[in-house]
């Protein structure tokens, strides 16, 4: 843990440049002061850049400057110190920020410090080891590999573990990179997004339904007369989207701003309606915030769907639903409603949550109000229910009870998913008809080569146990071929992997990411790559808000951006192919003659037509250096035109009721309440403790920067599992204690962490950690589109070990606030 | 700043915030921007005597400043040995009641024996020297360097672990 007693100011003349957070969805606004080494700014105001006064005291809420938030980069041989701080004039952050992102600077990449480990060079597994080699060495055994199974056995051979988001480890110019690698080149349908098993998204019935995922802005937030939150976790998740703007609703900051907006209708302090099994901090935050105007809905696992339908035949038994928008806007409701109906007692009797409860809820979010007017809910929603029981219909189910309600397309509304990573996605359309369960492809001893790009799915994939021992057998077995190359040259070695994949059941593995990975420690070559602040790099926050993050710094050694990396594959294998005369294979391989990052960026994002992305047919308004002009707020997209020196944006989507389908109605969809999966019901029936899973706000994704920050292992050196007091106490086990989680499926460790306001026989364990991993032990089923059902998990604990160290430095005092 | 951060601020902060707040004026802003002592590689923390470790009471937070008037700490006697701990007992801690985060006023909690902040919600492990629990700092809380002379039973502050929030250095 960094104990500073000091830090460096940035003098006036300091570099300032933007940068949106690395990290969650909300994509908060910083800028990045650098100047270089051996010099510092003053404490007076009028010496430092930051304009402060550090000659004495400054006040809380002065703005936030941390040893966290300094380091030491270089740029062109020479080294220069940063400081990364929050935007005040960002509107999406207003100058807060998070645990993740008051880091950012930490995790830049300096020798001396634990990012030291960077990758800097290709690597290749030859004979038991690593060995560093040159870019040109290294795609000439990738290259050869994959033009040797593609001219034998065509695209299925080849498949990608990739990345399909925005923020670090994307962005729209890496996923058009590696798009047009995968689909236009390679033409593989053979691909997996990074945290789950096939290419597919996680907001297909909405999207079938007509409605794209990110329809409001932050703002509306701050408008609503309701917020429904269900399965999400907003406080430690999407921090700043809740500090900045959903909290102020709830304890009355924002009545004066409703009734500026909505004159004539009543207005008050927001209600907040919290869905989810468990007590969240962030629930615990809102009910002290306002406890009579929350409610938490503390719901039976995996019942979502009854709980939508109970809500939804209500409502309408009631009259509350908009008959007119239903009427004009709308398809199938009759239909749905007769597939969806259930009773408020049965909807209780399956979602636990009392017909009392269920009524307070309908009345809060759907029923008139004093003036007459619907009131304004939001619905948003993330992994309890993306992760739960059958994506597609608990999805149809809500956006059901959304659209009987008219709650999408007005301010204050909106059905939303509140968002993991920021997105960035352009790319050509999937070559596939339908997704491919590539998991279970890789299990079932299909496919040759597997390229594992910014993910990580050991740490992130359901089945994990099996995944991981097949990937091992196989990939070892590729391993064994290689070590027996004594003396042989890069030609010899594409044969020999050529053989162990083609004739022994092989597979060839590549990573390319930051660091060497878990996934790597299977792999055979490891491809470095670089994050925002190293290169240019755009992507959209949770309310399609596109922002430049400008690069600062040189990578370590010849790291690459993706979609340069996307480049030297493609042009390697143009070159192969060009060599033997082969002209069609050539042309197919072309199109990739970047030099640089704004070189993929302008051959993808601002060229809309025949491609799928999330800047909509207008990409091409968007340029670099209009979007710097626009600083952290960026635009929010699609772009309506540019106008006046400005890009214009859309703050809110379907306000015209034209929706995205065919015939431009919203399509209610049937999705009647149909129970638990019979392969998880099987796990409930047979083991005691339900083992939900999610996120920490100490923690990002596969904690892949945070695993060398002591600030962060101190405080996790395992995935905690939170488990109630009695329950713990019925196994011997006290906090600290390190116990093992198992059912049919496998078993991993955590670390105890008993807690009061979880309920008897609930748990909760931190997903995606690299020190215990609670993929091992979820089921394989998944939904119609292949989403897990990652928190469909049960599962036996026992103690394994009492860890005097852990109990002597890690805190075990409650999390919730109160 | 968000207006919610200010607002919940002033509404949770209490009136020892709002005059610890008052005090912070420019006049007492005495050090100047230039280093006075350019040879030295540590700050120059003065001693300060706190309290008798005897007179501390059990599990309650007793308020100072260190190392000057501008900056507020607190020192609890947690009645069991914690990790740091000083005194008879190794049970003595301090620490800056100055959130990490963005400044505001950590207060302690005794039913949970650790400190929290009103505005974004991080809370501080007291007995695991400073450890945020949760929130969205991105640093411990600052500790107090303490030393016991068990002659006198004094305790004094020495130092600080950690950089004191609104600082560019913990020594003004």
């Amino acid at each position: 843990m960094s104990e500073k007693e000091r830090i460096a100011l940035p003098p006036v003349d300091a570099q300032k440049t933007n940068l949106t957070c690395h990290h969650c969805i909300v994509g908060c606004g910083y800028h990045v002061y650098k100047w270089p080494v051996g010099t510092e700014g003053g404490r007076a105001p009028n010496e430092n850049a930051l304009g402060r006064d550090f000659r004495t005291q400054q006040p809380p809420l002065s703005g936030a400057m941390t040893p966290a938030m300094v380091n030491v980069v270089e740029e062109g041989g020479k080294k220069y110190n940063i400081m990364i701080q929050p935007d005040k004039e960002c509107v999406v952050n207003q100058g807060l920020t998070s645990t993740r992102g008051g880091q950012m600077a930490s995790v830049m990449y300096n020798p001396d410090s634990p990012t030291r480990d960077r990758l800097k060079h290709p690597r290749m597994f030859t004979g038991d080891d690593w060995v560093d080699v040159n870019w040109e060495e290294a795609m000439k055994l990738y290259a050869g590999v994959t033009k040797r199974l593609l001219d034998t056995f065509g695209p299925d051979s080849i498949m990608f573990n990739v990345f399909d988001h925005g923020g670090a480890g994307g962005g729209f110019e890496n996923t058009w990179g590696s798009g047009k690698l995968m689909f236009s080149a390679l033409k593989t349908q053979m691909v997996r997004i990074h945290n789950r098993p096939a290419y597919n998204s996680e907001c297909h019935a909405t999207r079938d339904m007509g409605i794209g995922e990110l329809n409001n802005s932050y703002e509306d937030s701050e408008l609503s007369d309701c917020i429904m939150y269900i399965g999400a976790n907003a406080y430690e998740t999407q921090t700043n989207y809740f500090l900045a703007h959903a909290l102020p609703n709830l304890t009355g900051a924002t009545v004066d701003k409703k009734k500026k907006w909505f004159k004539g209708e009543s207005v008050d302090k927001g209600r907040f309606i919290l869905v989810d099994p468990r007590r969240s901090l962030t629930t615990a935050i809102c009910e002290m915030n306002g406890k009579d105007r929350v409610l938490h809905l503390q719901i039976n696992p995996g019942t979502d769907t009854a709980l939508f339908n109970g809500l939804m035949t209500y409502v309408v038994d009631k009259g509350w639903h908009d008959k007119d928008f239903i009427a004009k806007h709308t398809t199938g409701f009759d239909k749905a409603l007769k597939a969806n109906r259930m009773s408020l007692s049965e909807c209780s009797k399956i979602t636990g949550i009392s017909v009392a409860d269920l009524k307070k809820a309908a009345d809060w979010a759907y029923k008139p109000k004093k003036s007459g007017h619907r009131p304004r809910t939001a619905h948003l929603y993330e992994k309890g229910i993306i992760w739960g029981n059958d994506n597609y219909r608990i999805q149809s189910a809500l956006a059901d009870l959304v659209l009987a309600t008219h709650n999408v397309g007005r301010r204050g509304t909106g059905v939303c998913r509140l968002g993991g990573h920021q997105e960035g996605y352009a790319r050509p359309p999937y070559p596939g008809k339908r997704p491919i369960y590539i998991d279970q492809e890789i299990i079932k001893g299909n496919g040759k080569m597997l390229t594992v790009w910014a993910c990580n799915a050991f740490q992130s994939t359901l089945n994990a146990q099996e995944y991981r021992q097949t990937l091992y057998r196989r990939a070892n077995i590729v391993r064994d071929a290689l070590a027996q190359v004594r003396g042989g040259n890069i030609d010899e070695m594409v044969d020999a992997v050529f053989d162990a994949v083609t004739n022994r059941g092989g597979l060839f593995v590549a990573t390319i990411d930051l660091y060497p990975t878990k996934f790597a420690q299977a792999s055979h070559m490891m491809l470095p790559a670089v994050h925002p602040g190293e290169m240019n790099l755009t992507s959209m926050n949770g309310e399609r808000r596109m922002r430049l993050s400008e690069r600062f710094m040189d990578p370590p050694g010849e790291a690459l951006p993706d979609c340069l990396i996307a480049a030297k594959i493609a042009n390697t294998m143009k070159a192969m192919y060009e060599k033997e005369g082969n002209k069609a294979m050539a042309k197919q391989f072309s199109g990739f003659d970047w030099k640089t990052e704004e070189d993929a960026f302008n051959d993808g994002f601002r060229k809309p037509k025949g491609i799928d992305s999330q800047g909509g047919g207008t990409g091409n308004l968007v340029t670099y250096e209009r979007l710097r002009k626009h600083g952290n707020n960026g635009v929010q997209l699609p772009v309506k035109e540019y106008k006046h020196g400005k890009l214009i944006g859309t703050e809110m989507v379907y306000t015209d009721y034209k929706f995205s389908t065919d015939d431009g109605k919203a399509h209610f969809l049937p999705a009647t309440w149909t129970g638990l999966p019979a392969m998880v019901e099987s796990q409930r029936k047979k083991y005691k403790f339900w083992i939900n899973n999610g996120r920490t706000n100490h923690i990002w994704q596969t904690a892949y920067h945070d695993q060398r920050m002591d600030f962060r292992t101190e405080r996790y050196p395992m995935a905690p599992i939170e488990i109630n007091p009695k329950d713990a106490k019925a196994l011997g086990i006290e906090s600290g204690d390190v116990v093992e989680v198992y059912n049919d499926f496998g078993s991993t460790f955590a670390m105890a962490y008993l807690v009061d306001d979880m309920k008897p026989g609930y748990t909760f364990m931190l997903f995606g950690y690299f020190n215990g991993n609670v993929g091992d032990v979820v089921t394989s089923w998944t939904d119609r589109n292949y989403i897990p059902y990652y928190k469909g998990t049960w599962a036996d604990i026992r103690k394994v070990s009492s860890m005097a160290e852990y109990k002597e430095s890690v805190s075990f005092k409650p999390r919730r606030f109160v | 700043m968000s207006k919610l951060s200010r607002r919940g601020f002033l509404k949770l902060g209490g009136a020892g915030v709002a005059a610890g707040a008052a005090s912070m004026t420019p006049a007492n802003a005495l050090a100047k921007s230039e280093s006075q002592n350019p040879g030295a590689t540590t700050l120059p923390y003065p001693n300060k005597a706190i309290a008798k470790a005897k007179s501390l009471p059990k599990n309650k937070a007793v308020h100072f400043n260190y190392p000057d008037e501008l900056s507020p700490c607190a020192v609890i006697r947690m009645g069991k040995p914690v990790p740091g701990g000083v005194g008879p007992n190794k049970d003595i801690v301090a620490y800056s009641t100055l959130c990490t985060h963005m400044g505001c006023p950590v207060s302690y909690d005794p039913s949970s024996r650790d400190f929290k902040c009103p505005c974004h919600f991080s809370v501080f492990d007291s007995e695991k020297k400073g450890q945020m629990v949760t929130g969205q700092a991105t640093e411990n809380l600052p500790r107090i360097r303490l030393e016991y002379d068990a002659k006198t039973d004094s305790v004094t502050a020495v130092g600080v672990n950690g950089l004191i929030f609104g600082r560019q250095a913990n020594v003004l």
